[in-house]
């Protein structure tokens, strides 16, 4: 074990310089923090052995914010947008495993239309999750096209996400007890029209590469994962998957209207990168579906449950009703207070399980609330998925396990 | 998920004895020692399926002798159920890793230690993880202000990253909104000797 305590802060130990070298020739490279393969804020200190590599070090924590221990000090509502702020490609996703874990401790049901609205937003995001990965994937192969294409669908989400929550990117959408605002009708018909014509993104985008024997070569059997070593690092969602396992929380332990709806899980057969690909490519296509589904079968009723101790109420009632106002004035000043006791809630993120761990102590703010972030468990991984390739592949397998840095660091 | 707990618990409860089980809002919590987690965790592995860790992190609870608990989350997929084991710790009393039960357990162990300062006993490589090289102290406590102790500034003169301590502009303010009517004790100044004297009803009003 390396001494990093004992340097200086600003210093770099002299065994994790670039270039340095071992007594057996092997040579010790640094991988980011700033480098367009890295997604985002990652050091590797990488071990190689001529070309191939035999030590994966990842230095992580860039970009750590104390989102856990901010949260502490902040009451329940005030919590939901440090939520966007962790995996920031798909923040919806993210709000809903919190508000999951409050209602569990609340006992609050969620209005049909909310439960609707909700899981509408949370394919969204496995889109949006998707298609950053999948093409981004091609990007770090070498391929230019398929990201100038799939960003123009993520740009029309991401101003679906606007016209619903008033922010492209930190929606801070999600309530526990429903959701913020009904949608507008005009954007419900836009949102119809994008899932009628996003098939043939997909296939455009597949064109590119589902065949093209460059990203095969780069893919196919790179970074081979077993259900065994899945298992054993906690690996869940794509990751799993890809190893053959049918586990998809959405069906395994349903959590809103899912148990209602019709869709099929991909699974992968040999674990490799380009198994990977195509079970994302075959998820983002199952995610419109079910948007459609959810979009022209969405139930009449409140967005947001009407127990006003944990909502707030709507504004135009304010005006006039006394009890409304007070409710507004208790819920964003003291907020409301949470039933002593510990939860776990998990959602199916598009990185895998996202958890949610709240501790309450019954007062207006969180004990503890550990995020359980699925990408902490996949970069963990690495070393294990990349050991004995070559250099080139580090890159390759990055991009394939999906990682990003706001849910790693918190 | 329709997982028959009460079964399992006590299943659970005739193999490992020495263990306590719990069930509340629909989950199964497991209190074990920590002294042998490794053994209890390897028996919910092999014996129940229990194969997948998902997660570990610590709780601090400042007023309890031994003050920090170390929570693991599992997942059984065969069984399709989840679990929770609780052990208590304090900065003294380490607790075995449970590497060699679950090679995924390295960075969880490391992000606990990093935050609480648990000491987790034949860990091949208890490094902090998410704090800064060269960081001080265990973010995560209770006892830890949340505005730190030193912050970062680039250094124009030395040209340099230097830390320093930390200088607020505004007093860090933590509102206290919690109704002194209900919930937690809200003791005002001075009160609290009202509290103390020998006949005394009661010098605050909100006490449970």
């Amino acid at each position: 074990m390396q001494d990093y305590e004992n340097f200086r802060k600003d210093e770099c130990p002299p065994w994790l310089k670039d270039g340095a070298q071992s007594e057996d020739g092997r040579i010790t490279i640094n991988f980011g923090p700033q480098h367009p393969a890295a997604h985002g804020v990652l050091r590797l200190v990488l071990e190689l052995d001529g070309e191939l590599v035999t030590r994966v070090d990842p230095h992580i924590g860039l970009l750590h914010r104390g989102t856990e221990k901010l949260m502490e000090s902040k009451t329940y509502i005030q919590n939901i947008p440090y939520f966007d702020r962790l995996d920031y490609v798909a923040p919806m996703n993210q709000e809903h495993g919190y508000c999951l874990a409050i209602e569990k401790l609340l006992g609050l049901e969620v209005p049909k239309r909310g439960q609707y609205i909700r899981v509408l937003f949370c394919e969204v995001g496995r889109i949006l999750s998707h298609m950053l990965q999948v093409t981004t994937q091609a990007m770090d192969v070498g391929a230019l096209t398929p990201p100038l294409w799939g960003f123009e669908a993520r740009e029309d989400l991401m101003q679906f996400y606007e016209r619903a929550s008033g922010a492209r990117l930190h929606a801070n959408y999600f309530r526990p007890g429903g959701v913020h605002q009904d949608l507008p009708p005009k954007l419900i018909e836009d949102m119809i029209a994008f899932c009628e014509s996003f098939p043939k993104v997909l296939d455009d985008i597949e064109t590119l590469l589902t065949e093209n024997r460059i990203f095969k070569q780069r893919n196919v059997d790179i970074g081979v994962l077993t259900r065994e070593a899945a298992e054993a690092y906690g690996l869940t969602g794509v990751l799993l998957r890809s190893t053959g396992v049918p586990w998809d929380l959405r069906r395994a332990q349903p959590y809103e209207c899912y148990s209602e709806l019709d869709f099929k899980i991909a699974i992968g057969k040999n674990g490799d990168n380009y198994d990977r690909y195509l079970i994302r490519v075959a998820e983002m296509r199952e995610a419109n579906k079910i948007m459609l589904h959810c979009l022209k079968n969405l139930p009449e009723g409140p967005v947001v449950s009407t127990d006003h101790k944990i909502t707030p109420p709507r504004r135009a009632v304010m005006k006039s009703s006394m009890e409304a106002l007070i409710h507004h004035f208790k819920l964003y000043t003291e907020g409301f207070k949470v039933p002593e006791g510990e939860v776990y809630a998990a959602v199916e993120a598009p990185k895998g399980e996202f958890g949610v761990y709240l501790v309450s102590d019954g007062s207006n703010k969180p004990h503890r609330c550990k995020i359980r972030a699925p990408s902490y468990a996949s970069l963990q991984a690495l070393e294990h998925l990349t050991k004995g390739h070559m250099l080139a592949d580090v890159s390759s397998v990055l991009g394939s396990v999906d990682v990003v840095f706001g849910e790693v660091d918190r | 998920m329709s997982v028959d707990f009460p079964a399992l618990a006590g299943e659970i409860a005739a193999a490992l004895p020495g263990v306590t089980t719990k069930i509340a809002f629909g989950e199964l919590t497991v209190c074990a020692e920590a002294t042998n987690i490794v053994q209890v965790m390897t028996t919910l592995r092999d014996q129940f399926a229990f194969k997948s860790l998902i997660d570990i992190c610590g709780n601090d609870w400042p007023a309890r002798e031994k003050r920090f608990d170390v929570i693991y989350h599992l997942l059984s997929l065969t069984r399709n159920a989840r679990l929770r084991v609780k052990v208590q710790a304090d900065e003294a009393t380490t607790v075995p890793s449970v590497i060699p039960v679950f090679e995924g357990a390295a960075w969880y162990e490391r992000e606990t230690w990093d935050m609480y300062g648990v000491r987790f006993a034949g860990h091949p490589d208890l490094r902090r993880i998410l704090t800064d090289y060269g960081f001080e102290g265990h973010p995560l406590r209770k006892d830890f202000p949340v505005t730190g102790f030193v912050e970062l500034r680039y250094d124009d003169d030395t040209k340099r990253c230097v830390y320093q301590p930390v200088q607020l502009v505004q007093e860090f303010r933590e509102f206290d909104f919690l109704s002194p009517w209900e919930g937690a004790p809200h003791i005002l100044p001075g009160d609290e000797k009202a509290a103390m004297a020998p006949n005394a009803t009661s010098g605050d009003p909100g006490k449970k």
